[in-house]
Formats: C-alpha cells, sequence, structure tokens
C-alpha cells in the first residue's frame, strides 16, 4: 500500500511515495537517492543509519517513513561540506566542526560507519549542553554533565565502528565540543 | 513483512477502538521493537494504528510526590526529568543502561515495558518457538542459553524480559494505567507481566486492544535511595545478564524497609519479595545481603550455561545494597 | 590503453620525500560527509531491481520443491530464481559458488532461492513467502574434542601442514618444566559495517558488477569462468568498501547469486545486500581452533622444546585449513620443535580468511602458554620471551629481515610501566577491581603478492595519473598509494591522480594478508622507474607506460616477518566478574610507516578488534541444527564505544629496503596479533584464573 509523504531532507522538501512499509532509512536510501544514512544491520543494533530527526539523533531503520511524514531530516551531508545544501550553519560549504573533527583525529577508516557517527557526535554534543545524564553521570541530580571522556564513550556507544576507530572518534568529539564551549 | 494498511490515531479511545475491533491490527509507538519484528517476520500484522503523536507525553507531578508518566514519553525525556533524577535514580539509571542514546529518543515508555524477548530464537522464524507460534517447541531448551531465565521459568519458555525501566518500575511499585475498549483499569507492575506458563506467547495480562496510557510511580520514602545495576557482555549498548533494581531506606545500619527487582532472570521483572522479606529489620552487611539474595534464589532451576546469574545476581544484589547503604549512587 | 605492453621489472629503492609524512586521507571529506558511494549505492540507469536471498534451514539435505507461488502473487514480486529455473553455471567445481544449480544442501543458510522484485519491501516480504521443501539428512556440525580430523595437504596461504626438528618427544620426556594445555578460540565472524552487497548489470555482452570486495580483479577472474564469461565482459567496480577484515578478499556465493540475477533479466540493475543474519552463513568466518601447546624447558625458562598441534573446522563443500600453528615455527628458539595441522569437515559454511587468519588464534595459544612458562618457572614473562630470542628462523636457519621482537618489549615495557610489576597474580584492588597487567608477542609475515601491475599517464603540468586496480576498504591505500606514487615519480603528492577499485585499471591483487601497500606499492614503484625510462622528466600530457614489479623481498635469503609487542591492563569487576582493558598499548617493528596517521588508525583498529575478540566475540553455532543463531549484531558483540579506553601504538623507527621498494612491511594484520592474549594474561594476572579460551567473559570470573 503506497502513501505519499513529505520530507525535509538536509534542508529541502522533498515530496515521496513510499510503501508503508518503507522504513524511513529505506525511504532516504532507495526512493529518495539520500545515501548518507547507511544499512549496517538494518535492526537498530549498530548506528550506521543515524540522522537527526526534529533535532535529534535518530535510527531510521527502525522507524517507519509513513509514521515521520513532516520530519526534518539532516544527515551528515546536510551538517556540510561540499556535497550538503551547506543551508544549515555552513553556508560557505565549509565543514562542520564535528566534520572537520573526525578529519583532524582520523576518526574513521572505511567510513561506513562515519555518517551515523558524525550525526550522532553532533546529537551527543547537543544533549551534553542541554544537561542530560548519561548512565557514567555520577551525580544524576547535577545538571551541567561534563564532557568527559568516559561520558562521550558512554554517549557515542550505539554507534558500532568495526574499523576500530573509537580513539579518533573520541579525540574528535572531545574537540568539537571544546570548540563549541568555546564559542 | 506484510502489506500494511496505517493509520494515525488522533485519540486514544479511536485507537483502542481500531485496534480492539481487528485482531490483525496493532499499535506502533516509538517502533524500535515492532518495526524490527515486522522485519524479521516476528509480527506480521495488517493494520498498524499510529498512537506516538497521541497526546501522551508529559510527566505530572503527583500530589503524594509521585509522578504520572504518559505513555509516550521518550526514554531519553524521562532520564533527564530533574523529578526522575532527583527522586527516582533507579528509573533514571534502569533508563540509561538501556539501548543507545539514539534508541532512548526513539522508544517510548510504554513501548519499553511491552518489548519482547530478545531470545535468539523468539527473533529468528526458522526456529520453533512456542512464544512465536504456540506449539512448535521451545528451541532455547538444549540451546543457546547464556540469557535464558533461571526463575519462573516452564518447559514452554525459558525467555527472559529484556527491559531495564520496567525492573527499576517493579521495585518501585509503579502501575500501569490501561484503556481497555471497557474504559481504563489500573495494573500494579508487579502483576502486568507473567511467568511463561502454558502460554509463553502472552508477556503480559493485556488484552488485544488494551493500550497503557500511563506510567504512575507512587512518591515514596526509598524511591531517592535507589539505583539500578547491570552486569552484561559489553559496557555499553548490550542486554542484561543480570541487572538488580534496589531501594533501601536504613536506620543506621538497619534496614528499615527495602525494594529490591531482578532483570535477566525471568520472564518478566522479578520482584525478590523473599529476598526483601529477609532484610527487612536486619543489619545490612555483605553477608545478610547474599544470604536473603540466595534465599530469592532458592527455587532457581539452572543449566551449564545459565548457572553464573545465580552467583552473578546474589552478588550484585549484595553490591548493589551495600553502595546504596554507603551513600553512592 | 588496454593494449599497452607491460613492462616486468623489479624497481629500485624509493626515496623518501612524501612516505613517512603525514598527508591527508585522500576520500576524507567524502566519507565524513556520506557522499562516498558504496555497493549498492551508486546511481544506476534503469529502475532498479531488489533481490533477496532465501536460505535453507537443514544443514544437510536435498531441495525437494521450491514452490513460490505466493511469492510470485505477492505485488512487486517480478522473479524467483531456485535450482531448477536459475541460469546455468559454466563451472561448478567451486562448491561455495556453485548456487541454485543442483538440489544438494551443504551447510544451514546456503542459498536455495532468489527473489527479485521491484522493491526492497517486496523482495523481503517475496523471500519470507517462498515455501522451500526440504529433505533432512543427519548431519554433523559440532567441532570439537571428538572430532574425526585430518592432515590436510597445505594449509592456508600454503604452509605446510606438520613440521618437526628434532626429536620433541625424547625433548619433552627429559623437560625440568613442562606446559601442556589446550586453548580454545570460537567462531569469529568479520563483520565489517557495510554487509556484503553488490550491484550488477548484464546488457548482453558486458557484466557490470559493484561490489563490496577487496579484490576487484580477483572477483572477475574467479566470477567469470564460473559464469561463462570471459574475464573481459565482466566489470568489477568498488571505490569505496565499507570494511571487509579479509571476508570480502575472495567472492562468495551471493556475488554468484547477484549475477545470476542479473543475467536472468537483462537490461535491469539488481541490488542484493545480504542481510546482517544471512551474512553468518554466507560470507565466511574465522574457525573456532583448538591449539593443544606444550613447552618444555629448563628451570630459568630457556626452551628446549615446542609443540603446537592445532585443529579446526573446515566445510565438507570446500577446504579452508586455518594454519594456526605455523607462527610457532619461528617465534621462539628451541632445539626441539613440531607443528601439525588437523581439520574436521563438518556439514557447514566455509570458513575463510580473517584478519591474520593463522596468527591470531595460533598466537593466542602460545602467548598464554607462555605467561603460564613464565608463571610455573618464576619468571618475568617479558625476559622469558628475550630469554627465548633465536638468533636465526629456528626452522629454516635463514637470518631475519631485522628481527626487533625484543626491543618492542622493552620500549613498550619502558612506555607501559611494567617495571614494579607484582610477580603474583591477585595482589592489585582498586575499588571494586582487581587489576593485573600482561604482555605478548605479536607476529605477522611480510607477504608479497606477485604480478601487480600499475599504469603512470602524463597529465600536462607536472601531473600524473596513476591507475592500479586496488581497493582502499579503509586501509587508507588511496592515500599512502599516492604518496608512494609521489616519490617514485619524484613529485609533491598534489600532482599526483590516483585510480583504484576497477577492473578497467590494471591488474591488482587482494587487499590482504597485509600485502596490498607492498605490492600494489611496487607496481607503482616499477611503472615510475620505466615511465621515467621511456618519457624522461618533462613528459608530454597523453604518454603513458605500464608496468609490473618483479618479486623485490629477498625471501629465499631472509625470513621476513614484522613484530611487535602488546601490553594490557585488565580490571576485572570483584562482584560481577565483569572484565574491562583499561589499557593496551602496542609497539611494533612492520618497516617504515608511510603515513603516520592511516598507520595508526590501522594498529589501533586491530587492536580494538583483538580487544573485540578477547572480550565479546562468540558466534554459538546450534549443536542440532548447524544454525549460528547468534546472527546479529545484537547477540554477536564486537566492542562498542565504551569497551575501548586508554589505547595506543606506536612504532620503531625503521626502513626495510629487503622488503619493499618502499621499505615497508605491511600493518593491516599485525595489531590485532597476541592482543587477545595480553588481555588474557593481564585477566589471570589481575584474578589468578587462567581462562584458556574466548571470550573472556565475567561468568568465568565470577568466583575469582
Amino acid at each position: 500500500m503506497d502513501a505519499d509523504i513529505a520530507l525535509i531532507v538536509d534542508g529541502e522538501r522533498r515530496a515521496v511515495t513510499v510503501d508503508t512499509r518503507t522504513t524511513l532509512l529505506d525511504a532516504l536510501r532507495e526512493r529518495l537517492g539520500a545515501t548518507q544514512p547507511k544499512k549496517g544491520c538494518d535492526h537498530g543494533q549498530c548506528g550506521s543509519c543515524t540522522v537527526l530527526l526534529d533535532g535529534r539523533r535518530h535510527l531510521t531503520c527502525l522507524a517507519l517513513a509513513v509514521a515521520h511524514d513532516g520530519a526534518e531530516i539532516v544527515t551528515a551531508g546536510g551538517l556540510g561540506g561540499p556535497g550538503g545544501p551547506g543551508s544549515l550553519g555552513s553556508p560557505d560549504g565549509a565543514l562542520h566542526p564535528v566534520q572537520q573533527a573526525f578529519l583532524d583525529h582520523d576518526g574513521f577508516q572505511c567510513g561506513y560507519c562515519t555518517p551515523g557517527q558524525v550525526c550522532s557526535a553532533v546529537g551527543v554534543l547537543d544533549e551534553l549542553r542541554a544537561g542530560h545524564p548519561s548512565l557514567v553521570t555520577e551525580d544524576l541530580a547535577a545538571e551541567d554533565p561534563t564532557g568527559s571522556d568516559d561520558e562521550i564513550r558512554e554517549r557515542m556507544s550505539g554507534n558500532l565502528c568495526r574499523c576500530g576507530a573509537y580513539a579518533g572518534i573520541l579525540a574528535a568529539v572531545r574537540q568539537a565540543g571544546t570548540q563549541e564551549a568555546r564559542a | 513483512m506484510k502489506e500494511l494498511t496505517y493509520h494515525r490515531a488522533t485519540d486514544a479511545a479511536e485507537a483502542v477502538a481500531l485496534v480492539a475491533a481487528d485482531s490483525d491490527a496493532r499499535f506502533l509507538g516509538g517502533g524500535t521493537n515492532l518495526v524490527d519484528h515486522l522485519k524479521l517476520g516476528v509480527a506480521r500484522p495488517g493494520t498498524l494504528v499510529d498512537v506516538s503523536r497521541l497526546p501522551l507525553d508529559a510527566v505530572e507531578e503527583l500530589p503524594d510526590g509521585g509522578l504520572r508518566i504518559g505513555a509516550a514519553v521518550r526514554n531519553s525525556d524521562l532520564a533527564a526529568h530533574p523529578v526522575v533524577r532527583r527522586g527516582f535514580p533507579a528509573v533514571a539509571r534502569a533508563l540509561l543502561a538501556g539501548a543507545s542514546g539514539q534508541i532512548r529518543h526513539q522508544a517510548t515508555t510504554a513501548g519499553n515495558l511491552l518489548q519482547r524477548t530478545r531470545c535468539v530464537y523468539f527473533q529468528d522464524v526458522t526456529t520453533p518457538c512456542n512464544k512465536r507460534e504456540p506449539g512448535s517447541g521451545c528451541s532455547a531448551l538444549g540451546g543457546y542459553g547464556r540469557y535464558n531465565a533461571v526463575l519462573g521459568a516452564s518447559e514452554a519458555c525459558v525467555a527472559t524480559h529484556p527491559s531495564d525501566l520496567a525492573v527499576a518500575l517493579t521495585a518501585l511499585d509503579a502501575v500501569a494505567v490501561v484503556l481497555g475498549p471497557d474504559g481504563e483499569r489500573r495494573i500494579p507492575l508487579t502483576e502486568l507481566h507473567r511467568l511463561p506458563g502454558h502460554h509463553p506467547e502472552r508477556d503480559t495480562v493485556l488484552d488485544h486492544g488494551d493500550l497503557v496510557t500511563a506510567v504512575e510511580l507512587p512518591g515514596s520514602a526509598v524511591a531517592p535511595a535507589s539505583t539500578y545495576a547491570k552486569a552484561r557482555d559489553r559496557a555499553s549498548y548490550a542486554f542484561a545478564l543480570v541487572s538488580v533494581a534496589a531501594a533501601v531506606d536504613l536506620d543506621g545500619d538497619v534496614v528499615r524497609d527495602v525494594r529490591l527487582a531482578w532483570g535477566g532472570v525471568a520472564h518478566r521483572p522479578w520482584r525478590a519479595y523473599v529476598a526483601e522479606e529477609a532484610l527487612r529489620g536486619a543489619v545490612l552487611t555483605e553477608e545478610t545481603a547474599r544470604e536473603a539474595a540466595a534465599a530469592e534464589l532458592a527455587a532457581a532451576t539452572t543449566t551449564d550455561q545459565t548457572a553464573y546469574k545465580v552467583a552473578m545476581v546474589r552478588n550484585l544484589t549484595a553490591h548493589t545494597l551495600l553502595r546504596l547503604a554507603g551513600g553512592a549512587r | 590503453m588496454s593494449a599497452d605492453i607491460v613492462t616486468q621489472l623489479v624497481p629500485d629503492v624509493v626515496d623518501a620525500r612524501a612516505m613517512g609524512r603525514h598527508l591527508d586521507r585522500q576520500d576524507g571529506v567524502e566519507k565524513v560527509t556520506g557522499a562516498a558511494t558504496y555497493a549498492v549505492e551508486h546511481p544506476v540507469e534503469g529502475e532498479v531491481l531488489h533481490a533477496w536471498l532465501v536460505t535453507s534451514t537443514t544443514a544437510r539435505g536435498r531441495v525437494l520443491r521450491v514452490d513460490a507461488s505466493d511469492a510470485l502473487d505477492h505485488p512487486g514480486v517480478l522473479r524467483v530464481l531456485d535450482h531448477e529455473s536459475a541460469p546455468r553455471l559454466a563451472d561448478t567445481e567451486d562448491r561455495e559458488l556453485t548456487v541454485l544449480q543442483d538440489d544438494r544442501i551443504a551447510f544451514r543458510g546456503q542459498i536455495v532461492a532468489l527473489v527479485v522484485a521491484t522493491s526492497s519491501e517486496a523482495a523481503r516480504e517475496g523471500a519470507l513467502l517462498v515455501r522451500v521443501h526440504q529433505d533432512e539428512e543427519p548431519a554433523e556440525v559440532v567441532f570439537d574434542e571428538h572430532s574425526a580430523t585430518y592432515a590436510p595437504e597445505e594449509v592456508n596461504a600454503g604452509a605446510e601442514t606438520d613440521t618437526e626438528v628434532g626429536d620433541p618427544d625424547a625433548a619433552f620426556a627429559s623437560a625440568p618444566v613442562v606446559i601442556d594445555a589446550t586453548y580454545v578460540t570460537p567462531h569469529e565472524f568479520n563483520s565489517p559495517m557495510e554487509p556484503h552487497a553488490a550491484t550488477a548489470t548484464w546488457d548482453g555482452a558486458l557484466l557490470t558488477l559493484h561490489d563490496s570486495t577487496q579484490a576487484v580483479h580477483a572477483v572477475r577472474t574467479t566470477l567469470a569462468p564460473v559464469l561463462g564469461l570471459a574475464p573481459e565482459q565482466v566489470r568489477v567496480l568498488a571505490p569505496y568498501v565499507g570494511g571487509g577484515f579479509g571476508s570480502k578478499g575472495l567472492p562468495h556465493a551471493p556475488e554468484v547469486a547477484v549475477a545470476l540475477a542479473a543475467l536472468a533479466l537483462p537490461g535491469r540493475p539488481v541490488r542484493l545486500a545480504v542481510t546482517r543474519q544471512q551474512m553468518f552463513a554466507l560470507t565466511g568466518y574465522r574457525t573456532a581452533t583448538r591449539s593443544r601447546v606444550r613447552l618444555g624447558a629448563e628451570p630459568d625458562g630457556t626452551l628446549l622444546v615446542v609443540r603446537h598441534d592445532a585443529s579446526s573446522q573446515t566445510s565438507r563443500i570446500k577446504e579452508f585449513a586455518e594454519q594456526s600453528a605455523t607462527a610457532a615455527r619461528m617465534m621462539y628458539a628451541a632445539p626441539h620443535r613440531a607443528t601439525t595441522h588437523r581439520v574436521a569437515a563438518l556439514d557447514v559454511p566455509v570458513p575463510s580468511w580473517m584478519r591474520a587468519p593463522g596468527e591470531m588464534p595460533g598466537m593466542h595459544a602460545q602467548e598464554v602458554a607462555l605467561d603460564e612458562l613464565a608463571v610455573a618457572a618464576g619468571i618475568d614473562p617479558i625476559d622469558l620471551r628475550e630469554r627465548n630470542e633465536p638468533e636465526v628462523d629456528p626452522e629454516s636457519g635463514r637470518p631475519f629481515n631485522g628481527r626487533r621482537l625484543v626491543e618492542c618489549l622493552r620500549v613498550g615495557a619502558d612506555r607501559f610501566g611494567w617495571s614494579g610489576r607484582p610477580a603474583e597474580a591477585r595482589a592489585r584492588a582498586e575499588g571494586d577491581w582487581w587489576v593485573g597487567t600482561g604482555v605478548a608477542s605479536a607476529t605477522y609475515p611480510m607477504l608479497f603478492s606477485p604480478g601487480n601491475t600499475a599504469r603512470i599517464r602524463s597529465l600536462g603540468e607536472g601531473r600524473y595519473g596513476v591507475d592500479v586496480g586496488a581497493v582502499d576498504l579503509g586501509t587508507g591505500a588511496r592515500t599512502v598509494l599516492v604518496q608512494i606514487a609521489a616519490d617514485a615519480l619524484q613529485v609533491a603528492p598534489d600532482c599526483i591522480d590516483l585510480a583504484i577499485g576497477d577492473t578497467d585499471l590494471p591488474f591488482a591483487t587482494v587487499a590482504g594478508g597485509s600485502s596490498g601497500t607492498s605490492s600494489w606499492g611496487s607496481a607503482i614503484a616499477a611503472a615510475a622507474q620505466q615511465f621515467r625510462h621511456d618519457h624522461g622528466s618533462s613528459p608530454d600530457p597523453g604518454l603513458h607506460t605500464t608496468a609490473a614489479s618483479g618479486a623485490y623481498a629477498d625471501t629465499e635469503g631472509h625470513a621476513m616477518h614484522s613484530f611487535g609487542a602488546v601490553f594490557a591492563e585488565a580490571r576485572v569487576h570483584r562482584w560481577t566478574g565483569e572484565v574491562r582493558v583499561s589499557r593496551l598499548h602496542g609497539v611494533y617493528s612492520v618497516g617504515r610507516v608511510i603515513n603516520p596517521m592511516t598507520a595508526r588508525s590501522q594498529l589501533l583498529g586491530a587492536l580494538t578488534m583483538g580487544l573485540s575478540a578477547a572480550l565479546h566475540e562468540e558466534g554459538w553455532r546450534d549443536p542440532r541444527t548447524g544454525h549460528v543463531v547468534t546472527q546479529d549484531l545484537a547477540t554477536y558483540h564486537v566492542a562498542a564505544h565504551a569497551d575501548v579506553r586508554d589505547l595506543q601504538a606506536e612504532w620503531l623507527e625503521e626502513e626495510d629496503h629487503l622488503a619493499t621498494p618502499m621499505g615497508s612491511r605491511g600493518i593491516g594484520e599485525i595489531g590485532i596479533v597476541g592482543t587477545s592474549a595480553a588481555i588474557a594474561n593481564a585477566t589471570f594476572h589481575a584474578t589468578g584464573v587462567r581462562v584458556r579460551s574466548l571470550p573472556l567473559t565475567a561468568d568465568h570470573f565470577l568466583d575469582a
């Protein structure tokens, strides 16, 4: 059964006809040609399909497209860089600070989990700024968890990287967080 | 995945009426478990009634100091709620111990409680499973058993309930508010989930068409001194081998009151009443805590693959209670 | 340019200017923005079709009937191929690649039908609706100490099955100290983040395959004869590959399946993405291994005899023999030595390459055994290894090409803070954690693949095109080959336009066995040298030269290996037995490091995979059905971010011009070797509990 929906993808409104069974991930990849979110497991077990959905990091494989009609989606391509429309925080097409930090610290190898890692990292920094706790936050009542290495590791754990780039990812998120704090 | 009719409900009563009238219909909330099951073929509904946009996303403080948590409140929002963090730390920690940051943004309060077992055979439609296909047999008996139940299992099913949140809510005497075709009723968390018995296909006492609309946490003297501890095969993003939700109220070193529930050991969150009873009025020491847990575990049934759980949950219970007594977490 | 004359030469040493320095990862921006396109992401002409595999649910038997009626009734399903309706293959000798040709079922999870549909939703549902009636026969699927085994003719990488030096039995009989233990490693699965996948289009003359592979040319040369096509009729492209770690080193059955679908539906591009679950049967794995290691020593730890008897499983349809005992032939000095390999042929999927096949499980066993000897003899584990350092390769008598194991151990000990380590186990507690440290050696042979060819093209204005059919699956090849080409042509890296990942480019061998950079780089060095010879230093645009590298390395005269030392600090929770690796530090001797940034990532990544094997990974094959039931990333755990803490890798400065013209030796595998042993040794030191199997799960330490 088909359904007509609209998604705002990286700043652009896209009308698309989906099967009611189509996941948000498949709507993006197979129907809209937006292949930045990756299919690593298709079951919510790896994080490769992470995007920012209505401003929060979100798995697209465990979501039906029809249930997210009207959603605003930002992929790694929409955060910045020449590949994206550059309309979201990087009018000149420059890389997002998180993307640049991943380059600076070689926080990837094969690149397949990377767009998801990048989106997740942007979400993590937002959550830290909003004072959200994590499992390793010692004092739950404190409303300003620090961006310690342990906090970053725990919060980024929903994004598996089989190349084992975690050390670089940690350094990248730390750098981007420090830049944010200064800004 | 069968072809699907999708309907976005406008209010809870409509959603209940739609699902109750159609045995082939299911509620769709955050989707983190149901969409997984649609793809695996574990769930094959013909109609989905989307309840994720219903106005059930508020957390309200109750006069007794408790909370009423809307069914659609996302796990991450509940964990970050200031009253939950201060007054019900076991709930916050249980939420934060579950899944990943992304999934916690998607998963709802009710959906978390109603998620289904991660038994590998339940999730694989090419293998027999009484829970998925009643009467087909239990592949986990004599098969992969590391995550199997050690308490309350039956010959039909040895699956464990995977929720962390449900364990904390069970310990803290939460109540599920349920809207059914015949109106609203309240079900204590301790009674929401079932043991498998002869009908492992039924995880809970809910009937088709029942919609959990809220969870109420009563105000409690012990809840602020509660926590949740989870042992697992990975440091993060893994289901529990065993877990412990505990709350304790001490008079010096004597236990005035205590709440204990376990995850990863049974088909439902396991409220450890026997252990609680053994501890109430006792001096809390490593030994009394271990003994209390051991008393609860006297009924445990284990295999080579699950024997570790008895020692692990006993140790983790003692550790968690002693840490609470020490004031940490 | 396909009619190029190919010159073969052994290149001269390449002077390092760009090599050894930083160069930005050449495809970094594409990767961090998601613009890099993988196997099923390439835009194709025409409406794309989606294929879905249907797999067997019995481990051994026959397909009686494939009932596709319900599937074909499902909207969007176009075609269901089975063993009767699929196009015929020309060559069915390789049973792993013999897809849908007969009714035999050789393992659970084998491809028994293929659904092609207009959408992935329809394809998935179609596959569920196909009913495959199977006749089940008794199967053998359990590999354990009781399995019947045989001696293969040779083991992986062409190594000898058995070797013996001296009189091992007599040496054991008189050895003052003897360690005799069996070490077990489980089935491990490569699990790259990009599942195996391909897009195939057959236009009646040419099969175009966008594949997720480590070897475009090997896919072509393997598949063409199977499909009855000339090699020129198969073009394989792999510009980006989402990891592989060996599983994508050779084509597996899914590549044949998607090609069959394309042949059956000419003119239509067909995409096949193997599901994560299906990968556990169809795309290779590291077999479980059992290693009985016996060490006989003097009271001071000097080895008198080393014996490593290794066994593993293979498939009845195709032999793969993991070479677990080969490292025991060259690691330590001892006058008496024996190594053997045996395999059990079962009704299971075909094992294959996974990062450091042989060395990874074998060195795990040997390096834990060495730790047991250190404890038994009361010697520091580093001193023990130093005491048994051979002057020449113990079996062949050849000199090493610069064996710096002891330096790695000493440098690592210094950096890690080894001195002051309590000799006794279970001596240090911090809070709720027992804390211990462990060490292990690492080694990996220097491998070179002959036949690699590269083309240099003058683009004018000092720029050069460099073409080689290599693949970058995340290793950094796209970056280091630019550095090599720049130095070989004596120009700056930004003057190089490198093209890889396409069989239209000159022949290149697999990105595997840590041989890629050595082998492709030598070809580029040869081509550059010949290009300068042919065209001088100011060539006109359009001039080009193609050359192949002859064998450069002096493998006859020297035993060529890399070495390393891994140090681990493990914490074992006193109450739950959970294990954390708080520090992991590797020091390596790997020849010249061409790009420090990508090299560090390779080493850290392999250390991480070793940590993952140590703590988490175990594929659980159901003994009743042969089915790996831990068939997803929630039940087959690989290390998550929180599992990896203080992780460091460094290397000794060196250049090895016996090995390659670049002075490099290869770095992809060595970081995983010995890592699990160092961690296992650290958990012993923390708790006093010796665990001889992997993974080191909490239940082992509960009573500690």
